[in-house]
């Protein structure tokens, strides 16, 4: 145990295997600040596991050097649920991107946030499948070519974090690959909640989809394409931070003011701020990023134990069990 | 060869006589409390019994309909009784509804004894009969009874100062009365039932109660007698602890004695579908001892949660019917994979698709043996008895955790639903199950193998120094990091289906189940269909015939004395309750020339037409004549 003691770094959570994403992918910029984190947190390695899905994303675990566990598309919210119910101890992360977690694992993403599975789900959000070579994904913005939608996409995006909130999800935050100063602050909060913790990571994907998020990657124009929101600070924007957003709770939306002491404050949890911050999707407003909504309550395994506490079944115990209802000849 | 045997391989000998009652009526008449009642007053006369169960899909369909008749069947008698008998003695109709619906079960010359009072014109036309057949003169074949059961018990239950509503529920327990009159048995246990079970209603005991003396002494005082059928041998049960259990408890009490014996928490996962559902139920109701249960949002949720509860160091346990079988089928290649331990449970019945979800079917053993992508076997075990699903249950959860397998289990809609004493077993006697977990860093490598089973070592999160990445891409024999490798995908492949082969050396000894060692003709079955096989085996070996009954429960690995099993016999048919599928497994495997007995009806065989379609195999394999696929049902006849 006494090397447990040591400060561990992000290097301590690299495997020996070869990160096979494409150069330039959003990817690499996660791993390293998942690495970081953990370091942060000084987890014990032994007692986190990362589970994923299929997709570029779902390789993730095997470059994180704890348990990790790959499983089968869409799935690996309901597989970590399992991993909890066996283990609630254990530290889990899942990890999965748009198609894995909004399209054929919606149902999981779904009932993981409403149960409240103590889990740490990572969406990275890229807007288009990768790994079998570009088709449009739930999240695609309308207009989207690609192969099998060469004329445009023209059905409606789903919206991850509006999503989560109407799942009843405790903690959903929105950040950005690039952002490698908030996507961690960000992560190190998700951890800290008990309870499911929803992160959509916007990300780029530099073959299929490159400038999927072309506000935000572009650094000059970041300040005044998003707005970062943090519980009781006022909504700040702008490169000279000389905006303001007003939450007008009666519309259910934000306007825009150079008058900062006008400026509202961020309320995580507050509910319908939250499900507006998410639903922002005015051009002439900027992206909401940040932790939308975070209002812990009892997470799913800490209840089960509460209302049907389990108990290791002793052969007296089963003795009894089995003999219930006998009668003798 | 372990010396783990299963309880039920005895011979058979002569049974004595027998008697089959069936009681039918509307959904809400309280048939099927009436049948687990009776069965459990005709247990404690140390008659053995088997009961099934015969209910519609339909919650609650109309009163009076013919689709809304529930029944509810019963054999009993001396020892060895192995199903719910073909045709009845005795049938209790207690509409005209149940009455049209159920005659043909009724042995020609068999006793009617049917509720007048709800013979009304309304209930009639509803029916389908235009005149009623008690009066019409239509049932002189049988032998009728005409009772009122609905007033008489009415009128007893108003005595108690019970309202019109309670008097009017309490008639099954009426027809209870009069039956433990006619066929004997006590009330008391009955009454002691009623008593704990509704402490805190004593009007509905009270009710209860006095339907049921009133239904006792009607009998009594108009001296009525079943005939024949009162004559049911009286059981040589011996001296024991007994239980009437189905097999959905069977098997709930398999998986809690495999937590007590293992001390691994047993988590459950399940959603609902009939007729699996019930399990789920019974391991809730044990509230957190030994089992999590956690109903999942879909089939799919469920299967790859049970995977997580075993990567996790449980034993993840789901369970399903054929239609959720199939959704979990991409989890279960990912076990087969990732090589977790896993119980898979598959309470079969009618389909394809909803087919009739009440209706047993053996149609999905070839699901459970070849039904994944890739080449992914795994073991496939059937329980062949209610009280057999105890044992099947934990022999498959000792293979999953020694070999690093999911296990399938196929039980089916009879086993999961009829009923028979079962004699427990000394809890003391059953031998401990300790699953190995790597604990030592030293050399560990996720996919280096037990030389003997070829199982690689079981490593759970939370154990320091075994940090690794399992999953679904191929992984390097060893390592078990991320491997393309030609040669290796091959020695994986090899490897996967080697480990399986390997159960057969430490799986279920298999010998013939009863009849002839050797001779004319061997009958092969598996799952439900085992007591009507026995029975018509026990028929034609009294009537001298060299017929012998094997009995598989392990059907994936075979057992490795098969070949030699099937060589003794001059021919061999395979009775199954499907188009023919472990027939055609048996032909490929061991090229042996076996007949097919099948049905596919949603019913069990009954043990005469398995006797006669029997007596045809011997004869066509006398002339030399060959019957590629032959069925029981008249509708069907030969083909081929």
């Amino acid at each position: 145990m006494a090397e447990r003691l040591i400060q561990l770094t992000h290097r301590d959570f690299e495997t020996d295997q070869e990160v096979r994403w494409c150069p330039g992918c959003g990817d690499y910029a996660i791993l390293k600040s998942v690495r970081k984190v953990l370091a942060e947190v000084g987890t014990d390695p032994d007692s986190v596991v990362f589970v994923s899905g299929i997709g570029c994303a779902a390789r993730f675990p095997y470059y994180v050097e704890t348990y990790g566990i790959h499983s089968i598309h869409g799935r690996a919210p309901s597989l970590a649920t399992g991993i909890k119910l066996a283990n609630p101890d254990l530290d889990v992360w899942v990890v999965g991107g748009d198609g894995d977690f909004l399209a054929i694992g919606g149902n999981h993403l779904l009932h993981a946030l409403r149960r409240n599975v103590d889990l740490n789900l990572l969406l990275f959000n890229n807007a288009i499948y990768g790994l079998t070579k570009g088709q449009v994904s739930p999240t695609s913005t309308p207009g989207t070519r690609s192969p099998s939608t060469p004329g445009g996409v023209f059905d409606t995006p789903v919206n991850a974090t509006a999503l989560a909130l109407a799942a009843g999800g405790g903690f959903v935050a929105r950040t950005a690959d690039m952002l490698q100063d908030h996507l961690p602050e960000v992560l190190l909060r998700a951890h800290a909640h008990q309870g499911a913790s929803l992160v959509e990571i916007l990300q780029n994907c530099i073959v299929y989809n490159d400038n999927a998020f072309g506000d935000l990657a572009r650094k000059s124009n970041r300040a005044e394409a998003t707005v970062i929101v943090r519980h009781g600070e006022p909504m700040v924007f702008g490169a000279g931070r000389d905006k303001g957003l007003v939450y007008e709770p009666e519309r259910g939306g934000f306007r825009i003011t150079s008058d900062l002491s006008e400026a509202s404050r961020h309320d995580e949890t507050n509910p319908a701020l939250a499900a507006a911050l998410a639903r922002v999707d005015d051009p002439a407003l900027p992206k909401p990023l940040g932790i939308f909504y975070c209002a812990p309550r009892t997470d799913y395994t800490t209840a089960l134990q509460e209302h049907v506490p389990y108990r290791p079944l002793t052969r007296d115990e089963f003795r009894e069990v089995l003999h219930a209802g006998s009668w003798t000849a | 060869m372990t010396e783990h045997r299963l309880r039920s391989m005895t011979g058979r000998a002569d049974p004595g006589p027998r008697t089959v009652v069936r009681f039918a009526g509307d959904s809400g008449d309280g048939i099927q409390l009436l049948g687990s009642e009776f069965s459990k007053g005709v247990a404690l006369e140390h008659h053995d019994l088997l009961t099934l169960p015969d209910f519609p899909a339909e919650i609650r369909a109309p009163a009076g309909s013919t689709f809304g008749v529930s029944a509810f069947q019963i054999q009993f008698g001396g020892d060895g009784v192995l199903t719910p008998g073909d045709e009845a003695d005795v049938l209790f109709a207690f509409n005209p509804a149940a009455l049209k619906t159920n005659l043909h079960t009724l042995k020609p010359g068999g006793l009617i004894v049917a509720g007048e009072g709800a013979f009304t014109d309304r209930n009639l036309k509803r029916a389908g009969y235009a005149q009623n057949p008690l009066e019409d003169g239509s049932l002189g074949g049988y032998r009728l009874m005409r009772i009122n059961m609905a007033r008489l018990s009415a009128e007893a239950v108003a005595a108690t100062g019970a309202n019109k509503k309670q008097a009017g529920r309490a008639k099954n327990f009426w027809a209870l009365g009069l039956c433990f009159w006619l066929f004997g048995g006590r009330r008391q246990p009955t009454i002691d039932w009623l008593e704990d079970k509704f402490a805190g209603a004593p009007e509905i005991v009270a009710s209860n109660v006095a339907a049921l003396n009133a239904g006792h002494a009607y009998g009594e005082t108009m001296e009525l007698d079943a005939g024949d059928a009162a004559l049911g041998a009286r059981g040589e049960l011996h001296h024991g602890l007994f239980r009437t259990i189905t097999g959905t408890d069977a098997m709930g009490l398999g998986l809690a004695a495999v937590a007590a014996l293992s001390g691994l928490k047993i988590t459950y996962c399940s959603y609902p579908i009939t007729p699996a559902s019930a399990l789920l139920h019974f391991l809730a109701s044990l509230k957190g001892r030994g089992i999590v249960t956690f109903q999942a949002e879909d089939e799919i949720a469920a299967a790859t949660a049970a995977i997580g509860a075993s990567y996790a160091g449980g034993l993840g346990v789901t369970t399903s019917s054929g239609p959720g079988i199939a959704l979990k089928s991409e989890a279960l290649g990912l076990a087969v994979a990732a090589e977790l331990p896993l119980l898979a449970i598959d309470v079969q019945r009618a389909g394809p698709s909803t087919g009739m979800p009440t209706k047993p079917e053996q149609a999905d053993l070839n699901l459970a043996l070849y039904g994944r992508h890739g080449e992914a076997p795994l073991p496939v075990l059937a329980p062949a008895t209610p009280s057999e699903c105890f044992d099947i249950v934990i022999e498959a959860a000792r293979i999953a955790t020694d070999h690093m397998t999911p296990v399938m289990i196929l039980s089916d809609a009879y086993i999961a639903n009829a009923a028979e004493p079962w004699e427990l077993p000394d809890v003391d006697g059953l031998p401990s199950m300790a699953p190995t977990f790597r604990t030592d860093p030293e050399g560990f490598e996720p996919f280096a193998r037990d030389p003997e089973t070829l199982a690689r070592p079981w490593a759970t999160p939370g154990t320091p120094g075994l940090a690794h990445r399992v999953g679904g891409i191929e992984r390097a024999s060893g390592s078990g990091n991320i491997s393309y490798d030609p040669d290796n995908h091959q020695r994986m492949t090899d490897l996967r289906a080697e480990k399986v082969a390997r159960v057969a050396l430490d799986g279920l000894d298999h010998e013939i189940d009863s009849g002839a060692q050797r001779g004319d003709l061997l009958v092969v079955g598996w799952g439900s269909t085992y007591g009507a096989i026995e029975e018509a085996v026990t028929r034609l070996n009294l009537a001298g015939l060299a017929v012998g009954h094997l009995h598989l429960r392990q059907l994936s690995p075979l057992p490795p004395n098969l070949a030699a099993i099937l060589a003794r016999f001059a021919h061999v048919a395979v009775a199954e309750l499907n188009s023919g599928q472990l027939v055609r497994l048996i032909r490929s495997e061991f090229l042996v020339d076996a007949q097919s007995i099948n049905q596919v009806n949603g019913l069990p065989f009954k043990v005469s037409d398995l006797e006669s379609a029997l007596r045809d195999c011997l004869e066509a394999g006398e002339r030399g004549r060959k019957l590629a696929l032959r069925t029981v049902t008249g509708t069907a006849g030969t083909i081929g």
